[in-house]
């Protein structure tokens, strides 16, 4: 603070250490856990390279204009979300309040699957990994009923891990495991997030660019794998009779949208350290360009170990037939190879049909393998880990992996922690001699205790449920009414003006027909569609049961109306804000304009450092 | 006399042939597979192998029953097909043409399955004895799980890093403060000596000054 001032004002802001703190963090922010295991994923379900045309329309249409506005907007009003909004009009308040109940939200759940990826992380370092092989029973005979039936991968994840519930009405208990490593990841936060961006800005430096390393190393690694040619030209060969389906349309927007982490308020925060002329417009292209292509990057080293894992799956179902044939008919080992099984089996087919089929040989097929498509934490704890039990040096490989994806987390967790931690920090919640250290040590405080509820055997359904209602519906919402907001509240011509100011150039055509025409049409267009096939099927969710007849498949359920109250309440709870807040000021208008001794405030407030 | 030796060696090849067939009463089922266990350093099967086998199968019936009475010629091996697997009973001297009990073999291969794998340089998958199966060694579980360690190594770091930021954090604070209210004193002492704008140093508040320009202004009058 007692540094010499570089811009005419100095208002006592913190601002980052350099220009290219900012552009990490950003890119930090945008890029995370999504880039690895949903791109990939989506890619692969919708015609591989064909997914990326509606993809980048999406970017070009939807994500980079609302990225530049909120970027844009940040900078200029040098104000977290709650200040900015209440700048432009203080009707539109809520919408601040609003993004910022997301990004409360959203960082309890984000944490606890931080919380599952350092429990993995920590169990890396056993010889042999945890998850590669099935424990034995009580009377040591066999192994492990439960294990047996389903896989040891499997087992170590739903039984292991989050000792999971059948239903979701049993809570179960509070599994003291996934306390521990809670506790670390929230220590964690508050270790980089202790003065705000003072300290997320060293921080960003290791996390922003260390998943790039290792995704670099696990590119050459994949592609020296078998089978992996196969699992990349699966993955990228175009199939553009699915970009009929509306689906994908609406998939690539979403994905699009949520990717570069808009409407949480954290981008917002992370502009307004910046000095005000600065290109901002720049800067948001540069951010979307990078986090579109690090999704692409990210999908080359998946792939090739999704073909990889397929090709071996296959080759193992294929021996398991072999020595079965070999043992039934005394052939001599090694008489039947991979290679002319095809051949071997038509022959004895032909010669011995019902010996054959007394066999009950399984079917093999590579593409049947590669179709098992999965995403989310489906992809990164149950796939992912059982194709690094099968390549050498797995420990070493697993260790890199969940160091990457706890990186890949935690700089997202920085925005989210920003978005919350900058409008608290300008609303004057603790007095101004308290340190900055006592904020976010509560705010990492009481996260931790609300979170503890996710540690819960049902806590992964629960985490389901925040990520598919609170950090969905609410986001497309806010988002409409930011760029409604700043189109035709504040008026597109004042926010060329300002944007102008900053950047020192004219306003290119592109973004205002983007701002007042093409982003709020698709926003809209995209909330009603998503919305629409929510309330298609009624909500369900698969439950991991033991019991259940089918097992290991999972059981299809329904929630309970309680829970279903509870999911409506979360996507309802961020968006009813919006009017709440703009409701509250027209009452206190209206009964301000009612008492004639009072002179009206000026309803527009002075605006940044420009007044 | 070659008659007589003719008929016994008959005689044994008909009882061999009854007491080792496949699914006889107390034959087990043997299959082996060199090829998948050794590689390049495969051994072919033949009579040697067999005859080594039989010689560990003897030698587990002698250690199990602790009775010196079962003979190398006693374990009969029959039906060895390509793959390699073959069947095998052991028979019991003592007794005329009878077979040793199932129960007993199997008890006495087990107590001894480690040595007759290792004379093989093969494992309980590559040696299956297919009646017979083995007890699975439980995983070796070190006495503090390795997470824990690891997890308290991850811990320490972290809170010494906390600790580290705080105190710095009040260090900072307090100098800051410390520095500020210097400033502030400076001030005060720079306030105190300031009157008119004019440091009283300079103000020789005894003596008096003869301002120049009114004494000037005397020429201006005329002298009466």
């Amino acid at each position: 603070l007692s540094a010499a001032p570089e811009i005419p004002k100095e208002d006592g802001r913190p601002k980052w250490d350099n220009k290219f703190q900012y552009i990490l963090s950003c890119i930090g922010f945008a890029v995370g856990l999504g880039n690895v295991w949903r791109f990939p994923y989506l890619c692969q379900i919708h015609g591989g390279g064909a997914f990326l045309i509606p993809y980048f329309i999406a970017l070009l249409f939807e994500g980079i204009p609302l990225l530049h506005l909120e970027l844009a907007l940040g900078q200029y009003l040098r104000k977290g979300s709650i200040g900015a909004w209440n700048t432009i009009s203080p009707y539109l308040g809520g919408v601040g309040v609003g993004s910022w109940m997301v990004s409360v939200l959203v960082s309890l759940y984000y944490n606890t699957v931080l919380t599952w990826v350092m429990w993995y992380f920590i169990n890396s370092f056993q010889e042999p990994l945890p998850w590669s092989v099935c424990p034995l029973n009580e009377n040591r005979t066999g192994f492990n009923e439960e294990c047996y039936e389903s896989t040891a991968v499997n087992y170590f994840w739903y039984r292991k891990t989050l000792n999971i519930t059948p239903d979701i009405a049993e809570s179960g208990k509070l599994q003291w495991w996934l306390i521990l490593c809670l506790a670390a990841c929230w220590l964690i936060v508050y270790l980089c997030t202790i003065r705000g961006i003072e300290t997320t800005g060293k921080a960003i430096y290791v996390t922003a660019i260390f998943p790039y390393l290792v995704l670099t190393i696990f590119l050459i690694q994949g592609l020296t794998l078998p089978g992996a040619t196969e699992g990349l030209i699966y993955l990228f060969t175009p199939n553009l009779n699915t970009l009929k389906n509306p689906r994908v349309w609406l998939d690539a927007a979403t994905q699009i949208f949520f990717s570069l982490s808009l409407a949480f308020g954290g981008l917002i925060a992370f502009a307004s350290y910046n000095p005000t002329k600065n290109d901002c417009e720049k800067d948001a292209v540069t951010v979307a360009i990078v986090n579109s292509m690090t999704s692409l990057y990210a999908s080359i080293p998946v792939f090739s170990v999704l073909g990889f894992k397929a090709t071996t799956a296959y080759w193992d179902c294929l021996d398991r037939n072999i020595i079965n044939i070999i043992n039934e008919f005394d052939l001599p080992e090694e008489g039947i190879m991979r290679q002319n099984y095809t051949s071997w089996i038509s022959f004895l087919n032909s010669s011995y049909p019902e010996k054959i089929a007394g066999l009950k040989l399984k079917s093999c097929d590579l593409q049947e393998f590669l179709d098992q498509s999965v995403s989310g934490t489906g992809l990164a704890f149950i796939v992912f880990t059982q194709a690094i039990i099968l390549m050498p040096g797995s420990q070493a490989w697993a260790i890199l992996f969940f160091i990457m994806l706890f990186s890949l987390g935690l700089s997202s967790m920085f925005g989210n922690i920003e978005g919350v931690f900058t409008p608290l920090l300008e609303l004057q919640i603790i007095p101004k001699s308290a340190p900055k250290e006592l904020l976010s040590g509560i705010i990492c405080l009481i996260s931790f205790l609300i979170a503890l509820s996710f540690t819960l055997g049902s806590g992964s359904y629960w985490i389901d449920i925040f990520d598919r209602y609170a950090g969905s519906v609410p986001l497309l919402v806010i988002a409409f009414f930011e760029v409604i907001g700043v189109a035709y509240i504040y008026k597109i011509k004042r926010f060329s003006k300002d944007v102008e100011w900053m950047t020192g150039r004219k306003l290119n055509l592109y973004w205002q027909i983007a701002w007042r025409f093409i982003s709020p049409l698709l926003l809209l267009i995209v909330f009603m569609a998503f919305v629409t096939l929510q309330m298609q099927k009624p909500p369900s969710y698969t439950a991991w049961n033991p019991k259940y007849e089918g097992f290991p498949m999972k059981e299809e359920k329904v929630y309970p109306p309680w829970v279903h109250a509870l999911c409506v309440l979360l996507a309802a709870l961020p968006c009813v804000c919006v009017p709440l807040v703009a409701l509250f000021h027209l009452v206190k208008q209206k009964r301000r304009s009612k008492d004639p001794s009072f002179v009206p405030p000026e309803v527009f407030s002075c605006q940044g450092a420009n007044s | 006399m070659l008659r007589a030796l003719l008929l016994t060696l008959s005689v044994v090849a008909i009882v061999h042939a009854e007491l080792c067939k496949p699914d006889a009463q107390n034959a087990f089922k043997v299959r082996i597979s060199i090829k998948t266990a050794l590689g390049d350093n495969a051994y072919a099967w033949d009579a040697n192998e067999e005859y080594l086998f039989k010689a560990m199968v003897a030698f587990a019936m002698r250690r199990y029953s602790s009775k010196s009475t079962t003979q190398i010629s006693n374990v009969l091996l029959c039906n060895v097909t390509d793959r390699v697997s073959f069947w095998f009973v052991v028979t019991d001297s003592s007794k005329n043409v009878t077979t040793v009990p199932g129960s007993e073999v199997e008890a006495a291969i087990r107590m001894n399955r480690n040595r007759i794998n290792n004379a093989f340089l093969l494992s309980d998958k590559t040696l299956q004895f297919l009646k017979i199966t083995s007890t699975l060694s439980p995983p070796v579980e070190p006495s503090t799980p390795v997470w824990l360690i690891v997890f308290g190594v991850v811990l320490c770091l972290i809170v010494a890093g906390i600790v580290f930021l705080i105190v710095s954090g009040i260090q900072k604070h307090k100098k800051k403060n410390k520095d500020s209210t210097e400033r502030e004193n400076l001030e005060e002492k720079v306030e105190v000596t300031l009157e008119n704008g004019i440091p009283c140093e300079a103000l020789d508040l005894k003596a008096g000054h003869i301002n120049g320009v009114f004494a000037a202004d005397d020429e201006r009058f005329t002298s009466l």
